[in-house]
């Protein structure tokens, strides 16, 4: 048996991730003891747990640190990373949306001032329409820039809409839904098949139970 | 290992072995220079795994560019006549940028194209060369073989729209089943022939397992002609011994634009990212208004270097601590005799970052061992 590197996002998704392998018959113990290291190994198992950055996950996969991980839908569409995308968990659900204030009035003749994260899936849904715009990345508290006249509209994540509301913005357009993929380095899909194969079926029968 | 294994590194053992073989199958070697018009790489964007050249003028006003790829020159110089199959290898330097950064990288390629009036037996020789040369750099290997005829009857049997088309090779690329069942269910593709998109996405086991999955599900007329030609190029590779490390896997190649026929990508095991890619690209020829055939595929040889780190255990045998103490005939003597049994490095204090086996010191003639490390 090979041993499995999986790198999970840090934080309440990565949690309940980590309980979907637990449940498949991948547990780790250690790793839900208090304690702040990073890396859990079950060598029963087969398995080695790494926590990290969310947006990373797809980093350490792409690159072959970790075999397995699971990481946004939101993510990947952004850096485009060149992994398997073996199965959509539905955790962590929500959508990457177009917003802006609510009285906001769209002027076609104007360039279009988009602020947003993810600079590169803004770009392809504009393109996609034909739309001059004008991308301006932020890192955080994007739904500010509408407000001070940064930007037009924003292009971000929505999960319930509460932040929108309470800043007085609305959801103009759902560019696409977003949840949380398990990917798969390509290589190590090749040499390490039987195990990856076997933690793909068990995440698959308790997606299917819990539906 | 014997002391030239230890002294070639991967790449440079893996350029010798690649040319003996390539030469061996009577492929001669091809040599460019440096430069290329930009216009033909511009012409052939897509083509590029970068879009990005770095390009400069040159005295006479002329746009040139340092190669990005091999590829395109070669068919450029191709002499497109009937029932002549040009065989060619290479080993060039290509400059473009790596995926996921912004820098431009020097990369060392080797790889062989063969073009002109191809039988099946050009395309099966290439296929199995391929096969070889991944077995030439690693005993762990796998070579993933596609087919993107197969592939483009199957969306053209579904229905699905040019963009659909195009978003579903990306999804197969990923082995995403599940985003090809929703694009088809949005595109309207009835559920037997979502199924069977989806199914070229998750099919797996044996060779013969799934050329027997394969066989039940096709059924147009293009689908059954490309799996005649899969299911023969498979009796060729399993009756050459390869039938282990070649296995059937659809994600291979997302570019309909340019490759038509057979697709494959290499792996070894160590390293994270496939070596190894290619394919028949008859499209491309059409385009550059060539009527031959072409299949071909390059090795990425600076992804090697991930094998160095693992292999090389020590940078020296031994190091030979000198204090300035020991007459200089009798230290030569004593270090040719060293020599005999491995490589040694006379020195007075030990270098930063030297991986030694044995450290010694010489001090009036006397030499002492201080450390081993076996």
């Amino acid at each position: 048996m090979k041993m499995i590197n999986v790198a999970l996002p840090k934080g309440r998704l990565g949690e309940k991730v980590y309980n979907f392998f637990k449940n498949s018959g991948y547990e780790c113990p250690s790793i839900e003891e208090p304690s702040r290291k990073l890396i859990f190994e079950n060598p029963e198992k087969g398995v080695r747990y790494f926590w990290v950055k969310p947006s990373d996950v797809a980093i350490y996969v792409e690159r072959g640190a970790a075999d397995i991980g699971v990481a946004g839908k939101d993510i990947l569409l952004e850096y485009t990373p060149d992994i398997y995308e073996l199965l959509d968990l539905d955790l962590g659900k929500c959508r990457m949306a177009v917003a802006a204030k609510k009285d906001f009035k769209d002027n076609p003749s104007n360039t279009l001032r988009v602020a947003t994260k993810f600079p590169n899936i803004a770009e392809k849904f504009y393109n996609s329409k034909g739309r001059d715009i004008d991308i301006i990345k932020l890192n955080g508290s994007i739904e500010i820039a509408p407000i001070l006249g940064l930007s037009d509209v924003i292009v971000d994540i929505v999960e319930t809409g509460t932040t929108l509301r309470e800043n007085d913005l609305e959801v103009v357009e759902t560019i696409v839904p977003i949840s949380a993929r398990f990917i798969a380095n390509k290589s190590s899909f090749k040499f390490k098949n039987q195990e990856i194969t076997a933690i793909t079926r068990g995440l698959r029968e308790q997606l299917e139970a819990s539906k | 290992m014997n002391s030239l294994d230890r002294i070639i590194k991967s790449d440079e053992r893996a350029i010798f072995e690649l040319r003996a073989l390539y030469k061996s199958f009577g492929y001669s070697q091809y040599k460019m220079s440096r430069f290329e018009e930009y216009d033909l790489y511009v012409r052939n964007k897509d083509f590029l795994l970068s879009d990005e050249v770095i390009t400069f003028t040159d005295r006479n006003g002329r746009l040139l560019a340092l190669k990005p790829d091999v590829t395109l020159s070669i068919i450029k110089n191709s002499s497109d006549e009937k029932g002549l199959v040009e065989k060619l290898y290479y080993n060039e330097n290509v400059y473009r940028v790596a995926p996921g950064t912004h820098n431009f990288k020097e990369i060392m390629q080797a790889g062989l194209e063969c073009i002109g009036d191809l039988s099946f037996y050009d395309i099966s020789e290439v296929v199995l060369l391929a096969a070889k040369s991944l077995s030439l750099i690693s005993e762990s290997y796998v070579l993933d073989i596609s087919h993107m005829g197969l592939i483009a009857a199957v969306l053209e049997d579904a229905g699905l729209s040019p963009q659909g088309k195009k978003q579903a090779l990306t999804f197969l690329n990923q082995k995403n089943p599940h985003e090809l069942l929703s694009l088809c269910e949005a595109e309207g593709i009835d559920k037997e022939k979502s199924e069977k998109i989806a199914a070229l996405a998750e099919i797996s086991g044996t060779t013969e397992e799934i050329l027997s999955k394969l066989k039940e599900i096709l059924t147009s007329e293009g689908e059954i002609k490309a799996f005649a030609e899969f299911r023969t190029l498979f009796e060729i590779i399993n009756e050459a011994g390869f039938g282990d490390n070649v296995r059937i896997d659809f994600s291979v190649g997302n570019n309909m634009k340019y490759y038509s026929g057979v697709v494959f990508n290499g792996y070894v095991e160590g390293i994270p990212t496939s070596v190894l890619s290619g394919g028949q690209y008859d499209k491309l020829l059409a385009k550059m208004k060539k009527g031959s055939s072409a299949i071909g595929f390059a090795i990425y040889l600076d992804l090697l270097e991930r094998f160095e780190d693992e292999c090389l255990g020590y940078d020296i045998d031994t190091v030979l601590l000198n204090d300035g103490s020991t007459d200089p005939i009798i230290l030569s003597e004593i270090a040719n005799k060293l020599h005999s049994e491995g490589g040694v490095l006379v020195t007075s204090a030990i270098p930063k970052n030297i991986k030694y086996r044995r450290l010694m010191e010489i001090k009036e003639g006397v030499v002492t061992i201080l450390n081993e490390n076996d």
